[in-house]
């Protein structure tokens, strides 16, 4: 039996629904403006998936507070400073280059962490999961060869691959940071903490990164953090105030 | 020569598709690459002013399937550059044309999309509008282009459904949306009765397009489709289509409108309209802002290739 | 590098072909836009893919297709006109023989 008090199920889901609504949420972004039609395809395939695993973790965090607020409220009525995504989420989209290494650093996270997450002993983010990761799978092969096609193209592309890479490091750290959510009792077998997955992951994008001609850059004690207590960049602000715009506008109305 | 032109014509009386390997008249091919580019040019640049909402779609669900549709229509113009390949034009130089303002494209996407309800209000008016073009243009001549509009076909109706429940919704619901609605409806009416092109009598490429089978039927024909069965869907819907002189005919027992303003379609037709100059050049930044990107991806292949070949 | 000599250089064009179930033929439904193999698959999915399940994928560089011409018709396809031997209608078998064994 939980703590009657106790939140950390709601919580956790939340912040993996916030990850993939704010990542999805910048892919989309691009539908209309990518480097060739096929891309614009790829991309806003992406962004469908993401948002289609925000849609189910927050459906989920609404039935475990029984639905005190529905997946759209908690999208659509929540401030800033109630998101709990990861601050790598929420940068905006930059060049290609940046949506790319981006990319590839949260779907090499994501991959690992829904592996794991598929033998929850918690329903809802087992079944979640084990769907998601086969859509994460192939994420990380459309980021994975993009890497090594701007890290490795031309001397222009790798400048530019290399400067994201140089920014995005900073807000790495903050995915492997298990804190006293994670590490609450009531969700003992139900998570993965972060922390255990940050070797594995580190191995493998490093070497990728490297085949793609890339510096990793120096080990820095300046990695930022803040998201998941709801500290972010003043980048959410604003998508927010624009995805929120409708909604808000019309409180009570249906869509 | 005098045989292969026989074939061609006998081919086409048949019913038979031309296809891109096959003997075709010069202007057969010139029109037809005028025709497909331009269709091609609509779905892209349409892409951009119902892209303009995906970022503030009001629910998660609505924000998911516009994005799916947006998407669908990067595909749709996908399949088309790729049938006025097979003419021999590529596929830069159409966005060229496009990008230089030689190119045309339908003049419904240099409107803007001010509310939720224009999201609506396209997916039920344009999309219809161009269900009834794209279904009508499926059976034409050229095997490509009719096989491309078959699998867009198929793809589009969901367009017009998300579209026509947005505005049910919004019918349904509180007297702001339901306003909205009718705002909307009032802007996209007119424009998109234009869709249909110029009058038959003032459209200068029909009877040799009637002819070689790539039109098939006339654009009033087509428009008089679009609007009797628009009309009813309105009744339904409760609004009100802004056109006073729009009555029924019990004899014809179809919807008359008032005339449409041709002086305003060809003026947004010949870049003047509100959006004109930002379509053109988000579609031209996309490509050119990231040419970058290609270069890298030709460059890395070139490099692999080396790398394969000395190993 | 040779990045100016890139500049104006496509990404080659590649059919592609479809398979929906294991066992069927893979179909032709279109084509894409690639610099190499992986992206020419990956495209394929994407823009053929959305909907439909698919079981496999073949791409091919469009340049790699030989094909039959117009001028050919005639001698590659007619003379298949007369061969009625090779269909199995064109063969007479005595009455009641072939629903011989489902009447048993
Ligand atoms: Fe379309
Ligand atoms: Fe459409």
């Amino acid at each position: 039996m939980h703590l009657k008090n106790d939140n950390s199920l709601f919580e956790y889901l939340v912040r993996l629904g916030d990850d993939r609504l704010i990542l999805g949420h910048r892919l989309s972004e691009w539908c209309g403006h990518a480097p060739i039609l096929e891309e614009d395809i790829a991309l806003a395939n992406i962004a469908q998936d993401c948002i289609g695993h925000a849609t189910h973790f927050l459906n989920a965090a609404s039935e475990v507070e029984n639905k005190i607020k529905t997946a759209d409220e908690l999208t659509y009525f929540r401030d800033a400073i109630d998101y709990k995504n990861l601050l790598i989420m929420e940068l905006p989209k930059g060049d290609f280059a940046f949506t790319i290494v981006r990319q590839f650093l949260v779907d090499s996270f994501t991959f690992l962490l829904y592996e794991k997450l598929q033998n929850s002993g918690n329903k809802f983010i087992s079944d979640i999961t084990t769907k998601a990761l086969k859509e994460v799978q192939y994420h990380l092969r459309h980021s994975s060869q993009w890497v090594l096609r701007l890290g490795d193209g031309t001397e222009l592309s790798h400048e530019k691959t290399q400067n994201a890479l140089n920014i995005l490091w900073l807000y790495t750290n903050e995915m492997f940071e298990s804190d006293e959510i994670e590490n609450s009792p009531s969700l003992k077998n139900f998570i993965t903490k972060s922390s255990d997955l940050e070797s594995e992951w580190e191995n493998k994008v490093i070497s990728h990164l490297q085949n793609a001609t890339l510096k990793i850059p120096e080990m820095q004690t300046n990695y930022l953090s803040g998201g998941r207590r709801g500290i972010h960049t003043e980048h959410l602000g604003h998508l927010l105030s624009e995805m929120q715009i409708v909604a808000r506008t019309y409180p009570g109305a249906k869509w | 020569m005098v045989d292969l032109e026989l074939t061609f014509e006998k081919n086409l009386s048949i019913g038979q598709k031309i296809e891109p390997r096959d003997w075709m008249p010069e202007n057969y091919r010139k029109q037809l690459i005028r025709l497909i580019s331009q269709h091609a040019h609509s779905e892209i640049v349409g892409m951009l002013p119902e892209g303009n909402w995906i970022t503030r779609a009001p629910s998660l669900r609505r924000k998911i399937a516009l994005l799916a549709k947006v998407q669908d229509e990067a595909g749709h113009g996908l399949y088309l550059y790729c049938a006025a390949e097979t003419l021999g034009i590529s596929r830069e130089e159409m966005f060229d044309q496009l990008h230089t303002k030689k190119a045309k494209y339908s003049s419904i996407f240099n409107y803007p999309t001010l509310t939720w309800a224009d999201i609506g209000m396209i997916g039920w008016l344009v999309d219809g509008a161009a269900i009834i073009n794209q279904t009508t243009m499926a059976k034409c001549s050229y095997g490509p282009y009719s096989r491309g509009l078959l699998r867009i076909c198929k793809e589009e109706n969901f367009h017009k459904i998300q579209g026509m429940e947005i505005v049910g919704i919004l019918c349904s619901g509180t007297n702001e949306q339901k306003e909205m609605a009718q705002e909307s409806l009032n802007r996209w009416w007119w424009p998109s009765l234009m869709m249909f092109g110029p009058h038959d009598t003032n459209s200068p490429n029909s009877s040799d397009l009637m002819k070689w089978k790539i039109k098939i039927k006339s654009n009033d024909e087509l428009r008089q489709r679009f609007v009797d069965m628009t009309v009813e869907q309105a009744k339904v819907f409760g609004l009100t289509i802004p056109d006073p002189e729009l009555k029924f005919n019990t004899e014809t027992r179809s919807w008359e409108t008032g005339e449409i303003n041709w002086d305003e379609f060809y003026s947004v037709i010949n870049g003047n309209g509100l959006c004109n100059n930002e379509r053109i050049s988000a579609r031209r930044s996309a490509y050119e802002d990231n040419s970058w990107v290609r270069d890298a991806a030709t460059s890395y292949k070139i490099k692999k290739n080396k790398k394969a070949e000395a190993a | 590098m040779s990045t100016e000599q890139n500049k104006n250089e496509q990404w080659e064009i590649w059919e592609v072909f479809l398979q929906e179930k294991s066992g069927e033929p893979h179909s032709h439904a279109g084509s894409v836009r690639a610099a190499d193999k992986e992206m020419a698959l990956q495209n394929a999915r994407d823009v053929y893919g959305r909907r439909d399940t698919i079981n496999n994928i073949w791409i091919v560089k469009t340049k790699d297709i030989t094909a039959t011409n117009i001028e050919d018709k005639t001698s590659f396809f007619d003379s298949t006109d007369d061969k009625v031997y090779r269909h199995p209608q064109f063969y007479k078998l005595p009455d009641g023989i072939k629903d011989a064994f489902k009447k048993r």
